[in-house]
């Protein structure tokens, strides 16, 4: 059966600067038949909370490099990074160690 | 056979695969959502790996290619690391006054967590040396309304002000009022330059038996230095006047390029630095530059003409300005291992916006070369340690007695303009020559080195420059026609 998912989103090390400033996202993903994997959240995520320049936080079907991502608090690097599959109540938080601009 | 998610494990970038697509070795399919466990330790990932230095600890990060890492051995890294430095260096002696330059990034933030980590160690091992925090507020520059500007500056003081440490919050601004002679290096300390005085071990054993008579009364300890700030309640910072603000803005929209500006920002902020830690008794700087800024900033110095001064602009020491010395000891360290030390262990930064850019204005080189490195760094993640390890193998030219006609007006390195007549020709150098009586800026060619020439170039009218940078500059200007005045002529 499908399920839908709550997951929060942090943003920090300015990366926050994108997304009016807000560093915490409660969001609860909408039932969809394609699996909720970073890949899918990403695009939802410049859909529905990017205010502007998306360019500064993704690049191609992935963020923009110099962003970091953290999947429950560990790197999404060991994780699977875009092909995690995402579960109830995952947090992720993306660190930007860009210099702005 | 699981593919080992690791990478040529220190091959040249070449060799290793791209990483995007790549899963770990576990990976399978994900089992149903009862697998998590709610009370399960935060932190564990759905497809743990093992730390590969302890063996039993759950894998938090992937540090360098492929090394998964759990946050004890992590910290322990970490840390270790930056007494390395500082070990390997041997610059800084005990008891010495070190100046922190802290810009709230961070990279910095790591750096002052890591002097206190080091300063509280039991005796034997413990830092020795006295520090001090600067904090240069550029919201002027940053396009902070002064509510902002409070605010940053707010929250920066509480920071500085947690550590116990003694600290100064200058604004750039200040800039204005340098004296010209910041522009030239101040007398060399006895010692430092290894001729006279102790060597860094006579120094460190000295210090220990000083301390063993004292009882080790830890003079050293933060807390026991008097703040550099008035007694009292600390007052909410003030901001400089309007006029002042006005004034610095002007030298920095006279810009032309936002390369130059970027320039300008770094020199009157490494300027107003050097000063505080000259009038205050400061022998050593220490600024926050990571391991990718230090990449990046090579690359982009070699893009803007600076080749020939690679090792002073971006290796561990930098000594131009003779009594004061810059170091570098973050420059071991990735943005990647600076941002997940922070999360796990609380440092806390502040973030500001960036030097602003006028609208349709082309991107810097320091930019261009930022994305271009982090891009290419996606596909090969050697690259930008490739880099790193290639400019340590620079090392500076041997300090050699040079008088002020040979070093730049601006970034004080020894002159690099031979063939003085070809570089007249050349297009980017040529400046309008303004009407007859007015001083020109053309006049100043002759004291910069070739990078910073093409700066200046692109930097706005002389009554724009800082007038400190004016003031030193007319000086040299004249004595050096004075100079040529006085030799009988040969032609």
């Amino acid at each position: 059966s499908k399920i839908s998912v709550v997951h929060c989103f942090y943003f920090r090390g300015g990366a926050e600067l994108l997304f009016d400033g807000v560093k915490k996202h409660q969001v609860t993903l909408p039932c969809q038949p394609e699996p909720w994997d970073i890949r899918n959240l990403l695009k939802w995520i410049k859909q529905n909370l990017l205010k502007e320049r998306p360019e500064l936080f993704l690049q191609g079907e992935s963020v923009r490099p110099g962003i970091l991502v953290l999947i429950n608090e560990a790197d999404w690097e060991l994780m699977g990074e875009l092909d995690y599959k995402l579960q109830d109540q995952d947090n992720v938080l993306f660190i930007s160690t860009l210099h702005g601009g | 056979m699981c593919d080992a998610a690791g990478g040529g494990g220190g091959c040249g970038a070449d060799t290793d695969p791209p990483r995007r697509h790549r899963a770990p070795a576990d990976r399978c399919e994900s089992g149903p959502a009862s697998e998590w466990t709610p009370g399960a330790a935060p932190g564990t990932p759905r497809h743990p790996r093992t730390c590969m230095k302890c063996g039993q600890g759950t894998a938090a990060l992937v540090i360098r290619v492929g090394d998964p890492f759990c946050r004890g051995c992590f910290r322990e890294y970490f840390v270790h690391k930056f007494r390395a430095m500082l070990g390997k260096n041997r610059v800084i002696f005990p008891g010495e006054k070190v100046l922190l330059a802290v810009s709230g990034g961070p990279a910095s933030s790591a750096m002052v967590r890591q002097v206190q980590e080091g300063l509280s160690r039991e005796a034997a091992k413990r830092l020795r040396f006295v520090p001090g925090l600067v904090y240069v507020e550029e919201g002027a520059v940053r396009r902070q309304s002064p509510e902002q500007r409070e605010q940053t500056l707010a929250q920066m003081e509480t920071l500085l002000q947690a550590t116990g440490f003694p600290y100064h919050l200058i604004h750039l601004e200040e800039a204005l009022e340098l004296p010209p002679s910041i522009l030239q290096p101040g007398p060399e300390r006895a010692g430092t330059s290894g001729t006279s005085g102790p060597s860094y071990k006579e120094a460190v054993d000295s210090f220990i038996q000083q301390q063993r008579q004292d009882g080790d009364s830890g003079t050293s300890l933060p807390g026991h230095s008097a703040p550099d700030t008035p007694a009292g309640p600390p007052a909410t910072p003030r901001l400089p006047d309007a006029a002042q603000t006005q004034e610095l803005l002007r030298c920095f929209e006279a810009a032309a390029t936002a390369t130059a500006r970027e320039e300008l920002l770094e020199m009157l902020r490494t300027h107003l630095i050097v000063q505080t830690a000259r009038d205050r008794g400061y022998a050593k700087v220490m600024m926050g530059e990571s391991l990718t800024r230090v990449a990046v900033k090579l690359l982009t110095n070699l893009s803007l003409g600076r080749g020939a001064f690679l090792a002073v602009d971006t290796g561990f020491t930098d000594r131009r300005h003779g009594d004061v010395m810059v170091v570098r000891p973050m420059r071991d360290y990735t943005a990647k291992e600076i941002a997940f030390y922070n999360f796990f262990f609380g440092v806390p930064s502040v973030v500001v916006p960036p030097l602003f850019t006028k609208r349709r204005e082309k991107p810097s080189i320091h930019q261009l070369v930022e994305r271009f490195l982090l891009g290419l760094q996606e596909e090969f993640p050697s690259t930008i340690s490739t880099v790193y390890r290639t400019g340590e193998k620079l090392s500076p030219e041997p300090a050699k007695a040079s008088s002020e006609s040979q070093r730049c007006l601006l970034c004080l390195c020894g002159l690099d303009t031979y063939g003085e007549e070809e570089l007249a020709l050349e297009p980017t150098l040529i400046l309008e020559e303004p009407a007859a009586g007015v001083e020109s800026k053309a006049a100043y060619i002759p004291l910069l080195c070739y990078s910073c020439r093409l700066t200046f170039k692109e930097l706005g009218p002389l009554d724009t420059l800082p007038p400190y940078v004016r003031a030193e500059g007319q000086r040299r200007i004249r004595r050096a026609e004075m100079e040529q005045n006085q030799e009988p002529s040969e032609s």
